[in-house]
């Protein structure tokens, strides 16, 4: 087993071995869970620094035979895109068990079903067989279930089951999707699939169709207007940790999917359709921004923004050109250093003022400063400020989008588009204004600021944010030989 | 350029950054609790301010344009390559000179106006953030990084306008501040997109250069101008992107002396300065500059006639003498608005720091509740009248040879917007002279015993009225405004008295001398009731009053009204019913079918099944469909 195996199953180990060892106490199962992360997450950092970016290509490959008879095979290995996004998954996985630190309902069930989680969305990101890759996109929808179920607040039983219902249905077509290509090409293997002309092979199902199968089950992801109320609600009623994940890491495997299956399978379907996918985007951005100014749940209000955020990745993936393309990637990293930071304070919020009604906040920079400066942070991030890894990210996509002159009407989407930094400005501005600003109401007097503990993982997403808005080629570095391959695929 | 080491010239920004890193970082993580955070800012600026000056004198005698490269900071596939380098050009220098002078003198008044204040620390850091964004926007040689350091300008006015965050005014003014500079940069961030699709690079001198060849279609060209100075708009608070500028005085004084008056607000007519190249190749674009000037200069110009807050009127002045410099902007001429820029930030900052010495002693900055002052602060007296008389354009002050060139080129290319611009000069003198009369003459008003403010602030005040008595005098041999690109030399005598050979310095002396000899009149002999004046004037007096209610209209109607109680009420009311309505419809169905198989399987249907049965339906419809 190699590390990226490793990496990927050290936290289902470490939920194994909560769930399996019986009378397990609360310490020691806290104990496991972050061990699993760190090392997780270690582990993560060390692949990183080897990553040997003047190669390129998948590495850290494992590769053994799984079903035979169908010719599905394990199969994992990461390039520069799947290797951010799993030092994305092990960071926020750490930091959730973090959060949770505390957690006093059912600790053992809860960091089982947490560890688990991150497992699957590492083996998404990891998963070079199609196979595998549903597997996993499937599995994760058990513990999140779960966590929101069980730990969540509000309405949680019906949105844990929006959830999974809406994840169903989304799978739904993109299993059917997987089969298509299962039977035009005889194969799950991605490498592969990617060496074979599909459309000059005689298949099952038309190319469009199942380029359109399949981007429904990661559009539901992403989420992609129309498809996104599942989003609102789940993140709303999850638990901080859970919405970490969720908002963080887990939403990211919808853009995930689109870069590596549907652009990368399909670039003439993608291509054909990038007018209506642009459409779409820009709905997201102006259309969930806006509704993000009517909300008055903090959490909610974050949600909703990330709907918009998201639709900054759609539009920079379907510009289909390099620097849009790096863009959607940067900005899946970006929001979710910045959405995970947003959430975490959030969660710190709550906890410390039992209160998450906008309104009936107020004036909390005196009595929490060092909140005030993290949301503050956060927000900067959010509206795209310069020096925040938010600002790089939008820049890209809007420089790359803007110049897509191949694709019909693609300056009018950019521009449009381009009020969702407008948006973002009213929405956060307002938000750390009537939360944090003004005077302070002698009713939060005693509430505590941030623990030494809560200002650690805070700083390591503060950290993330700002080293990859000062320094973006840390990250574009190992983003190049991921996107200059399937960039080329366009002729850009 | 005086052979300076391009390593020092790295330092001009370089060391207002360090000072930022090391008092909010270090400082503030070590805890260490001193008094020394303000000397260090000043002490770092201070140098940032000689290496400035040694530069700016270097082009005044040799006027050239260096490149510095720096290295490589984004790469994206060889398409898009952003490289840190710095451009010193004489435009460059007089705006270093500029922002790292008044940044210096402001540091140091601070020392004295905001002494006891909470969060000493933060303030600094703020200011020393905000001075590095602002000499990085005046150097920079690529488009994306200006707008990096543009808007990096705009999150520090932010910052330091919601300094005293537990007051509701001034968190509301930073929120204000920050998002309608940001409708501006909509324009600047597309114009940038515009430029990199079109020239296929962020260079500054490359666009300049693809331009100018011709490689750009001119409709391209119109449209990135115009955006670019969209931007301008929304820093400069221009009509009709002004109305955060007279918000933003809730920020502490020296502040609004530094950046809402001296240096931030002007960037906009830098930024189209620096642009320029692109503007001489678009009437289009120049015509819009020189109107949205004339009419911002007037406009903001009736409104301060009837401000009854000290730093509401220097505001509004402020925004109608930035219009002044669009105006020469937009006549054909960087070197003329540039000069006025030059000298507008002294005498404009000195006004400031007037107003804050006034409200450092009597705790208001309502004149109503003023008056008599000149006997209880000679000095800030001595030195607010210099300002007031320089922005009026009195001879042999500062503020008057910067005026006349624009007056002089309004005259002979746009008469319209000449008498315009007559008229703004009237009403600024008048307004200026009813400040110094309600605050300074008369009697006293109220019962708290004013004094005169410390030395810490009277000395930086001082510098100032020095300049804006000679700062002009720079280009008196026209040396200054023909290293900015325009203009002609001539012997110092010359440009001293010859000036008058021309009606027009009469006209305008005449004119501002009218405008004080009306204030003076109305406010200090009384001969004329201002209330009376208001009165017989009642229809204007109200509409100038209320601002010509475009707050409200921003606010009440299209803010909320339009906006965010209208349409994105109906999408949030949408998103509710129709679109999550449909799916809990859709679901309901779904659960309601899934039981009725059920019983016909006798339960044994798992959730994979349903999957399955989705998915199949789904490849049926579609080979119906598309096959």
């Amino acid at each position: 087993m190699g590390i990226l195996s490793l990496t990927i199953f050290l936290p289902a180990l470490g939920a194994l071995a909560i769930g399996a060892i019986p009378g397990l106490s609360a310490r020691f199962s806290r104990l496991i869970a972050l061990a699993a992360a760190t090392v997780s997450l270690c582990l993560s950092f060390y692949m990183f620094a080897v990553y040997d970016s003047a190669a390129g290509g998948f590495q850290f490959e494992d590769s053994f035979q799984w079903i035979p008879s169908i010719n599905a095979g394990y199969h994992v290995g990461i390039d520069g895109l799947s290797l951010l996004l799993v030092l994305l998954t092990s960071l926020l996985g750490f930091i959730s068990v973090l959060v949770s630190y505390k957690t006093e309902l059912r600790p053992r069930a809860f960091f089982a079903w947490l560890l688990l989680l991150e497992t699957s969305i590492l083996g998404v990101f990891s998963s070079l067989d199609l196979l595998l890759f549903f597997v996993f996109w499937e599995i994760e929808v058990i513990p999140m279930y779960f966590l929101i179920s069980n730990w969540g607040s509000g309405r949680k039983e019906y949105s844990a089951f929006k959830y999974v219902l809406y994840t169903l249905f989304g799978s739904a077509f993109m299993l059917a999707g997987i089969m298509g290509l299962y039977f035009t090409a005889g194969t799950f293997n991605l490498p592969e699939l990617y060496q074979t002309e599909l459309s000059l092979v005689a298949g099952s199902l038309p190319m469009a169709a199942m380029f359109f199968l399949l981007i429904i089950g990661f559009a539901v992801k992403l989420p992609v207007f129309p498809l996104h109320t599942w989003l609102p609600d789940a993140h709303t009623d999850a638990p901080t940790a859970a919405s970490i994940m969720l908002a963080g890491s887990l939403i990211k495997m919808g853009g995930y999917g689109i870069f590596r299956i549907c652009l990368g399978l399909f670039p003439g379907e993608a291509q054909h359709f990038a007018p209506l996918f642009m459409g779409l985007a820009m709905v997201s951005i102006v259309y969930g921004g806006a509704i993000t100014l009517r909300q008055t749940d903090i959490k909610r209000l974050i949600a909703y923004s990330s709907v918009s955020h998201m639709g900054f990745v759609l539009l920079g993936l379907f510009s289909l050109h390099y620097i849009g393309l790096t863009g959607a990637c940067l900005q899946l990293v970006s929001h979710g250093l910045i959405t995970g930071l947003l959430f975490a304070g959030a969660g710190i919020l709550m906890h410390n003022t039992h209160e998450r009604h906008i309104k009936k906040l107020g004036g909390l920079a005196r009595q929490m400063p060092v909140l005030a400066g993290v949301f503050t942070i956060a927000s900067i991030g959010a509206m795209g400020v310069p020096g925040t890894s938010g600002f790089i990210a939008e820049v890209s996509v809007f420089l790359g989008a803007f110049s897509a002159s191949s694709i019909a009407g693609s300056a009018v989407f950019t521009i449009i588009s381009l009020t969702g930094i407008l948006l973002a400005a009213a929405y956060m501005l307002t938000t750390l204004l009537k939360v944090f600003f003004g005077p302070a109401k002698p009713s939060f007097d005693s509430v505590a600021d941030l623990t030494r503990l809560e200002k650690f993982y805070c700083g390591l997403l503060i950290a993330g944010i700002f080293l990859i808005g000062l320094y973006p080629a840390i990250a574009t570095d190992v983003l190049e030989p991921a996107i200059a391959p399937l960039a080329s695929l366009w002729g850009g | 350029m005086n052979n300076i080491p391009e390593q020092l010239i790295w330092m001009i920004p370089g060391l207002p950054l360090a000072a930022f890193v090391a008092l909010f970082i270090l400082v503030r993580s070590l805890k260490i609790r001193s008094n020394l955070n303000g000397y260090l800012a000043i002490a770092a600026t201070a140098a940032s301010f000689a290496l400035s000056l040694w530069v700016a004198a270097g082009l005044f005698n040799a006027p050239a344009e260096h490149g510095i490269t720096g290295f490589e900071w984004l790469n994206l596939g060889g398409i898009l390559v952003i490289e840190l380098g710095l451009t010193i050009n004489p435009l460059t220098g007089i705006m270093l000179v500029v922002v790292t002078l008044v940044s210096l003198l402001v540091q140091i008044y601070s020392l004295g106006y905001m002494h006891g204040s909470k969060s000493l620390n933060r303030y600094f850091a703020f200011i020393s953030l905000f001075t590095f964004a602002m000499l990085g926007l005046v150097m920079a040689d690529n488009l994306l990084i200006m707008f990096m350091c543009w808007e990096l300008v705009g999150l520090c006015s932010y910052l330091l306008i919601g300094f005293w965050y537990h007051r509701p005014a001034a968190a509301q003014a930073a929120r204000k501040a920050f998002f309608i500079t940001r409708i501006g940069d909509f324009g600047f961030l597309a114009a940038i997109l515009l430029l990199f699709t079109s020239a296929g690079t962020l260079n500054v001198n490359d666009i300049h250069a693809a331009a100018i060849a011709g490689a750009v279609s001119s409709t391209v060209i119109t449209w990135a101008a115009l955006g670019i100075f969209m931007g301008a708009m929304g820093k400069s608070a221009q009509f009709p992107l002004h109305t955060w500028l007279p918000d933003a005085m809730e920020g502490p004084t020296p502040v609004s002396a530094l950046i809402h008056a001296a240096t931030m607000v002007a960037s906009g007519v830098f930024l189209v300065g620096r642009m320029y190249p692109l503007f001489e190749l678009s009437p289009t674009a120049l015509s819009t500059v020189a109107t949205i000037g004339a009419v911002t200069a007037l406009f903001a110009g009736t409104i301060a006639l009837v401000m009854h807050d000290i730093k509401k009127v220097l505001a509004y002045s402020t925004i109608s003498q930035l219009g002044y410099m669009m105006l020469g902007l937009g006549l054909g001429d960087v070197a003329i608005a540039l000069f006025h820029l030059f000298t507008h930030a002294f005498f404009k900052a000195l006004l400031f720091m007037g107003a804050g010495s006034v409200n450092h002693s009597t705790g208001t900055f309502d004149m109503r509740k003023m008056g008599g002052l000149a006997r209880l602060m000679p000095w800030t007296c001595a030195t607010f009248v210099i300002g007031s008389l320089s922005l009026s354009g009195i001879w042999p002050l500062a503020g008057f040879f910067s005026k006349e060139e624009i007056l002089n080129s309004a005259l002979s290319n746009q008469p319209v917007l000449f008498a315009m611009a007559l008229l703004t000069a009237f009403m600024t003198a008048f307004y200026m002279f009813r400040v110094v009369f309600l605050t300074f003459g008369g009697e006293y008003q109220s019962r708290l015993k004013p004094h005169e403010s410390g030395k810490v602030m009277i000395i930086p005040m001082l510098v100032l009225a020095v300049l804006a008595v000679s700062a002009g005098w720079l280009n008196l041999t026209g040396r200054l405004t023909t290293i900015l690109g325009h203009g002609h030399e001539q012997s110092w005598i010359y440009g001293f008295l010859g000036i008058f050979t021309h009606p027009l310095a009469w006209i305008s002396l005449a004119v501002a001398g009218s405008g004080i000899f009306l204030a003076w009149a109305m406010y200090q002999k009384r001969w004329l009731s201002a209330r009376k004046v208001a009165w017989t004037f009642r229809s204007a007096y109200t509409v100038f009053f209320h601002k010509y209610w475009i707050d409200e209209l921003y606010e009440k109607y299209i803010g909320a009204r339009l906006f965010n109680n209208g349409l994105f009420n109906l999408f949030n009311r949408f998103d509710a019913v129709v679109i999550d309505g449909t799916v809990n419809d859709v679901a309901g169905l779904n659960l309601k079918s899934s039981k009725a198989i059920r019983t016909l399987q006798n339960g044994r249907l798992t959730q994979y099944g349903l999957v399955f049965l989705f998915g199949i339906a789904a490849i049926a419809l579609l080979v119906i469909f598309t096959g």
